[in-house]
């Protein structure tokens, strides 16, 4: 049995999980900012992902990225290459599906932020990096873990979009929900009993580690 | 040494506009909550931002709205010590203290001496959440201490406190106060702690600076209603003035003789204190429509005998005295010279 389907998707959805970590918690962190009106108008587009189907999702990413649309016709003709139907291309599709999980969960857990510790912390001479990443980001990490957990297990099951700008090539692009349904699709049900009983394990697994990070937390630091 | 604080700032219906001079000495801000107390000690520090104006703190300008200068509240040198403490829930006592030694890299020793100051040193690897509220504070106090500021700004410091623990953390901060012997501006609602712990008094309304002079002066004659009340005085009437040595209280339906009236008097502050059982200057009989029982002593609301449509005003007697001598109607005078006359 060939395991690529399973290191593809491990590694599509790892990559997006890391890209949206960080574009999500800065926009999350933007956007609180930023005046009323502004802020809903922002937050109803970045939050559309999670709404729309993701073939859709798929259809308007080939309008951009495609081999005859603006920004891959630039990069084809720049650096000869072909930004859709590779493993990598994928992540385009993925990361803008989870992007919402993540700003969302991010913005949460932002706004329950206790403000008065960061005024503290710039009141006795602590730089601003300092407090996002040493006293910020802690007090949130359940969310943003929550968020993350969230983001790389939707991103492991992403099928709609991610088979429309990256395709199915055994091998080469395939990845654990596209497999499963070429396997059906060809009457393969012994090998999609396979894939799925994988996939349900890599779910049980990731749901499990967050739970026990959950209870370590709980023991070690939040005595709150 | 000192502090030049001259701000405006709107923020929905609200207005503050606080000019202020401060030396070498504790300021209270008295006022009720909303008046713009923490806003003010927020714009200082460099939280809030003032729409005009200028803050000056020993010669350096902190902010100047006509220069475009706003310096960040990482340079300001502000030791603001919230009202929750604001301490880093994730980071243990002594790790929370340290940080506030990163202007002054060398500061081991400071970080040491300081736990032993505030007694923290038993507690040092706890967290936060597992101190008393008195070691929390004392942990807030040490972590600003320690980060050398120009100027103490201590917003609401025995409001998180239980009552029991106050007047023990009140004692510490008169210590850190008195060792200090720079600039601290003190934000509180309690009269009582703002005339134990401070030099002068600026009393706010709405905003702005309704009366301010040393602790002696407002609480002698706090000169507007608002001032009187905060300053706790519990009756307070309208008058009208009938002639130069007479006014009517009208809430209460008393005629008062008293040396002089000053001008745009509006107002009658009776201190419950200077009320006085028995015959004399500004005798009355009341009739006892309330008896509240105090821990020490009762508080009667008495209202003048034969008189339609009058509001009862209080009148404190201690429990041994009333006990003995516990009656419907009472005769008590008020000494005109001991009456506040207040403008609105």
């Amino acid at each position: 049995m060939d395991l690529f389907p399973l290191w593809n998707s491990i590694r599509i959805a790892g990559i997006s999980t890391v890209i949206v970590f960080f574009t999500g918690i800065l926009a999350a962190y933007y956007i609180a900012k930023t005046p009323r009106v502004l802020k809903g108008v922002l937050d109803v587009i970045l939050t559309l992902p999670l709404v729309l189907p993701p073939t859709v999702v798929g259809y308007l990413l080939l309008r951009v990225l495609g081999p005859k649309r603006p920004v891959g016709a630039w990069v084809l003709s720049h650096f000869d290459m072909k930004i859709t139907m590779t493993w990598w291309s994928a992540i385009f599709a993925t990361s803008v599906v989870i992007f919402p999980l993540m700003y969302r969960t991010a913005r949460g857990a932002f706004e329950s932020f206790d403000e008065t510790l960061s005024h503290a912390g710039r009141t006795i001479g602590l730089s601003n990096t300092y407090i996002f990443w040493r006293i910020r980001m802690p007090a949130c990490r359940q969310g943003i873990l929550a968020g993350c957990v969230l983001s790389f297990a939707r991103a492991l099951g992403e099928y709609g979009a991610t088979s429309m700008i990256a395709g199915y090539t055994p091998g080469r692009t395939a990845t654990i929900s596209t497999t499963v349904y070429q396997l059906w699709r060809t009457n393969d049900d012994a090998l999609a009993v396979k894939w799925v009983l994988i996939n349900l394990s890599l779910s049980f697994l990731v749901l499990l580690v967050i739970n026990l990070l959950e209870k370590k937390e709980g023991r070690n630091v939040a005595h709150s | 040494m000192s502090l030049i604080l001259d701000i405006e700032k709107r923020a929905g219906d609200f207005h503050l506009k606080a000019d202020l001079k401060c030396g070498d000495e504790v300021l209270a801000l008295l006022g009720a909550s909303g008046c713009g107390k923490s806003m003010t000690l927020r714009c200082i520090a460099g939280i809030d931002r003032p729409d005009r104006g200028r803050i000056v703190l020993n010669d350096r300008v902190l902010f100047d709205s006509e220069k475009k200068i706003n310096v960040s509240a990482q340079k300001r040198r502000t030791g603001l010590l919230f009202q929750n403490y604001a301490l880093f829930p994730n980071m243990t006592v002594e790790k929370n203290i340290r940080l506030g030694s990163l202007r002054d890299r060398n500061a081991e020793t400071d970080v040491r001496k300081i736990l032993e100051r505030f007694h923290l040193t038993e507690v040092a690897g706890l967290y936060p959440s597992q101190l008393s509220g008195g070691q929390q504070q004392r942990t807030a106090l040490a972590r600003i201490l320690l980060s050398q500021p120009d100027i103490l700004l201590l917003d609401e410091p025995f409001s998180a406190l239980d009552s029991h623990l106050r007047f023990r953390m009140e004692e510490e901060i008169r210590e850190v106060i008195r060792s200090f012997q720079k600039t601290v501006i003190l934000v509180s609602h309690n009269r009582d702690e703002v005339f134990r712990l401070s030099d002068r008094v600026a009393i706010l309304k709405d905003g702005s600076v309704d009366r301010i002079g040393s602790r002696e002066d407002v609480f002698r004659d706090p000169m507007t209603k608002n001032a009187a009340v905060l300053t706790g005085c519990k009756n307070v009437s309208p008058v009208e003035i009938t002639d130069d040595k007479h006014l009517l209280a009208t809430d209460f339906g008393m005629i008062l003789a008293v040396p002089k009236i000053p001008e745009d008097t509006r107002y009658v502050g009776i201190r419950m204190h200077h009320i006085y059982p028995g015959d004399g200057e500004n005798a009355f009989d009341c009739t006892v429509t309330e008896e509240i029982e105090n821990p020490f002593s009762y508080t009667l609301m008495l209202k003048k005998t034969g008189a339609d449509n009058v509001k009862p005003f209080g009148f404190e007697v201690g429990k041994e005295v009333w006990n003995k001598c516990r009656a419907h109607t009472v005769r008590v005078h008020i000494p005109g010279s001991s009456l506040h006359f207040l403008r609105e």
